[in-house]
């Protein structure tokens, strides 16, 4: 791969400690991602895809190697970057355009303009909204929202800041497959407009080979990365491509080394 | 009449059913009038002492609304720095849970010793009294704050302070709304039990001195009014929270 890594994981472990027992949640990880990279990462329940995630975005320590992002390393939360959880967490007092508005009330630079360009941000939270199709719903609050809809709203929240990490974990889980599918083309259309860096956790293959550029496959607990495998089918992607052959052979592929590790 | 008319007057119906029956079961037991006035008598009692409940009642009103006043800050901030610290919620809490078990009236002779016979006791009992559930409340709204919301800010480089007033304060709304209600029928029964321990004036005083001259249909009086006021007190706090947190409600048109 060309230039240094945006993110580096480098020979990470994490052990959580509980009275006398320790679990070790995952073991020597190793991932480097570019910049503007989309990556996910796949694996059976319970093998530390989201504690990987707490570890990239600085919300626990490391209990062995390290982490940088951008050269830096990560110590304690790291700040700006995106989140998406599979609950939506939008915040019921405030309406569509307020939730997706938030970040730009806590991360610099932006705090210190809003007040004074708060017009230009409306704007740009208006035009985010309007790309995903939600800009007739921006003074509904989010119970008056679908599940898909609360999803699109709690997207545009996690990347409104422009910020050059964005952490999904399972952002479509809780969906029906036919709105999960239609937000994967959503996803995907705003990573190709905006570039951020993306990691993707999920259980689901075809998601997974859909949006992103390289899927790494972990083991069940202790969680270790046991494959990598690039996608490398062109964009834009749509639905009529997972069915071709070529991208039913990666998912495949994909699904017999998680059937191995999980029958190991 | 249709269904919205008959949910509407039913809290009427029932109360005016209530008197029917107590009037009724007046008249039939023959039960005399200084064990149970009928509620005729009762309301006669109302309209000739009118002067005197309502200035009692005024005064009873007064010193319920500051000790709820009080109850209110001191309970929200209190809420507040335990919701928001583990140190000072284990340190606290205990402390707290042994402090509301003391029944209040055990505390009156203790403020007549402080401040003497009159509107303070009245005030402080209040005050303790409807202190605790708005703590409860508050700290259980800070203290519930979804862990993955709370890594969402975190992770945009959200300070504490930012967190307690994006999140933690806006939800903690509907339980300190909702504690709001309890506090301030419990803050009458404070302010009557320091009146009828330790005042010259307040319901609780009237309804004493009533009883101590065998003026029964007077003491049912003052209960009534009590009542009447409690009731005004909560409609009050339900209107507030229907103001300050509609969005916890949904929609929906119950709840009143």
């Amino acid at each position: 791969m060309q230039g240094p890594a945006f993110v580096k994981i480098d020979g990470v472990s994490l052990t959580y400690r509980q009275a006398e027992e320790e679990t070790l949640a995952v073991q020597d990880l190793n991932i480097d991602i570019q910049e503007g990279e989309f990556v996910a990462v796949v694996g059976p329940s319970g093998c530390g895809k989201s504690t990987l995630m707490k570890l990239v975005t600085g919300l626990l320590d490391t209990s062995a190697g390290s982490i940088t992002i951008g050269g830096k390393p990560v110590k304690g939360p790291v700040q700006g970057v995106g989140m998406a959880f599979q609950n939506s967490t939008l915040l019921p007092w405030r309406n569509t355009l307020d939730n997706v508005m938030l970040p730009l009330e806590i991360v610099e630079p932006h705090k210190r303009r809003l007040r004074r360009e708060k017009k230009a941000y409306i704007d740009q939270a208006m035009a985010l909204l309007k790309t995903v199709g939600l800009a007739d719903f921006a003074d509904k609050f989010p119970w008056q929202l679908s599940g898909g809809m609360q999803q699109r709203a709690n997207v545009c929240r996690s990347i409104i800041h422009e910020p050059r990490l964005l952490m999904l974990d399972e952002p479509f889980g809780a969906l029906d497959a036919f709105t999960r599918e239609e937000l994967w083309g959503v996803m995907q259309a705003l990573w190709m407009e905006k570039r951020f860096t993306a990691i993707l956790i999920t259980h689901d293959l075809r998601e997974a080979v859909y949006l992103a550029d390289r899927v790494f496959v972990m083991s069940k607990r202790p969680g270790r990365i046991i494959m990598s495998k690039a996608v490398n089918i062109p964009r834009p992607r749509s639905l009529e491509t997972t069915f071709e052959p070529h991208f039913g052979n990666i998912v495949h592929e994909l699904r017999e080394h998680i059937h191995s590790v999980r029958e190991s | 009449m249709n269904e919205k008319m008959l949910i509407r007057s039913m809290p009427w119906l029932v109360t005016i059913g209530l008197f029917v029956f107590w009037e009724a079961l007046c008249v039939i037991t023959g039960v005399e009038t200084f064990i149970l006035p009928r509620p005729s008598v009762v309301f006669a009692s109302m309209v000739q002492f009118a002067p005197q409940i309502l200035h009692h009642s005024l005064q009873t009103l007064m010193t319920t609304t500051a000790g709820f006043a009080l109850g209110v800050v001191g309970g929200a901030l209190l809420g507040i720095f335990i919701g928001a610290s583990r140190l000072v919620y284990v340190g606290l809490y205990p402390v707290l849970v042994g402090f509301n078990s003391i029944p209040k009236v055990a505390i009156v002779p203790v403020l007549v010793i402080w401040f003497g016979i009159g509107t303070i006791p009245a005030i402080i009992t209040a005050f303790v009294i409807s202190f605790f559930p708005i703590v409860v409340n508050v700290a259980t709204g800070l203290a519930t704050i979804e862990p993955e919301l709370r890594d969402v800010l975190r992770s945009l480089g959200a300070s504490r302070t930012e967190i307690l007033t994006k999140i933690g304060l806006p939800r903690a709304m509907p339980y300190l709304f909702a504690s709001l209600k309890i506090a301030i029928t419990l803050a009458f029964v404070g302010s009557v039990i320091a009146e009828t321990v330790a005042s010259n004036e307040g319901i609780g005083y009237l309804m004493l001195s009533a009883s101590s001259s065998y003026n029964v249909p007077l003491v049912f009086a003052g209960l009534i009014v009590v009542a009447i006021m409690g009731v005004l007190m909560y409609a009050v706090a339900v209107w507030f929270e229907r103001r300050m947190t509609g969005w916890a409600f949904r929609g929906s048109d119950l709840m009143s």
